[in-house]
């Protein structure tokens, strides 16, 4: 069974390294500021004793305010594990870094989150619709859709 | 090179895209009858007596289903062609993956508009004189997603149905019953069609 890191440990790690990355500490997960986001994610999979070298899912969640993205990270060599959140308050365009390029895996989960609920991900080098056809209007999966 | 931009994913999404919308455009639509212009002729040339029961016969004891099976109700599907209800009875055990051999679609299950065009396809490539089943809920309404922004409202928006059979999903025997009624649809059909 992979165990959960507590958040609050890794905070004060990463704190060390980037003040004001961190804006809040859950329960069981942190939430990171868009702008840091890439170097923190770098940080984690590269440092020793954290490695997170598996992205088990990206997923997108609508609550109204904001449009979070959730990031649920492994590490294979640890067998440890840690969910990150990215929050984004601009529901016209709403824009976060992608992934992409730190894990591969992301490829086809942020083109689904792309595709239905609006997400642009910088940096992802192609970023098409995945389930819905080309003429869609709208985001399926946002709350006021309907 | 203009082969390229055809072949490139850009092209095909936006075709993709084209068709579906079409589809959905023309979903409210009545379907035509594809040879409704050889009735009049026919009428009045060709005079048919046992033939008709001959045709009837040989075409409902040899229904050979195609497959088109993109939900759940495949598994009872599965079972009503298994050992135990066995539609080999009725002279359709060979349930054809080429849409040119089969003159029985039996539509089971779900149908999202990204597939709608492919289901479209191979209802058009079937050889006449062919038919369809919408076996469950699903494929005669929509069922529970219905009201879904992608899912088709029912397989008669794009396709001429011939049987409804509801049940979410049908038991075996409903399906060998709605065999049963098609075969009596088929066996009451005339190549001179009477009385539209």
């Amino acid at each position: 069974m992979t165990t959960a890191l507590s958040p609050g440990k890794i905070a004060k790690q990463l704190a060390k390294k980037f003040p004001e990355a961190v804006i809040e500490e859950g329960a069981d997960s942190l939430l990171l500021k868009p702008e840091s986001l890439l170097a923190v994610m770098e940080y984690l999979k590269t440092s020793p004793g954290l490695d997170f070298d598996y992205l088990n899912h990206v997923t997108g969640v609508d609550y109204y305010d904001y449009l979070e993205v959730v990031y649920q990270l492994t590490s294979l060599k640890h067998n440890h594990g840690l969910v990150l959140k990215v929050r984004c308050y601009d529901r016209e365009k709403p824009a976060l870094p992608s992934v992409y390029g730190i894990w591969r895996g992301a490829d086809f989960q942020e083109r689904e989150i792309f595709d239905l609920l609006g997400i642009v991900f910088e940096g992802h080098p192609k970023l098409r619709r995945i389930v819905l056809w080309e003429g869609f209007e709208g985001y399926p999966l946002r709350k006021d859709f309907l | 090179m203009e082969i390229e931009e055809v072949y490139s994913r850009e092209a095909i999404d936006e075709r993709e895209g084209r068709q579906i919308n079409e589809l959905i455009a023309r979903s409210q639509d009545i379907i035509p009858d594809p040879d409704q212009w050889l009735d009049e002729e026919l009428k009045r040339n060709v005079l048919v007596t046992s033939v008709d029961a001959v045709l009837g016969w040989a075409r409902r004891t040899s229904l050979w289903p195609v497959v088109c099976f993109p939900a759940c109700c495949a598994f009872e599907f599965i079972t009503t062609a298994a050992s135990r209800f066995d539609i080999s009875r009725f002279g359709m055990e060979i349930i054809r993956a080429s849409p040119r051999q089969g003159d029985l679609m039996i539509t089971a299950g779900t149908l999202t508009w990204k597939m709608a065009p492919q289901v479209k396809r191979i209802y058009d490539q079937m050889a006449e004189p062919k038919w369809v089943i919408a076996m469950g809920a699903c494929a005669i309404s929509g069922g529970i997603f219905r009201s879904s922004y992608s899912v088709v409202p029912g397989y008669n928006h794009i396709i001429p149905v011939d049987v409804y059979l509801p049940g979410c999903p049908p038991r075996p025997e409903a399906l060998i019953y709605a065999i049963r009624m098609l075969h009596k649809k088929i066996s009451q059909r005339s190549i001179i069609r009477e009385g539209k």
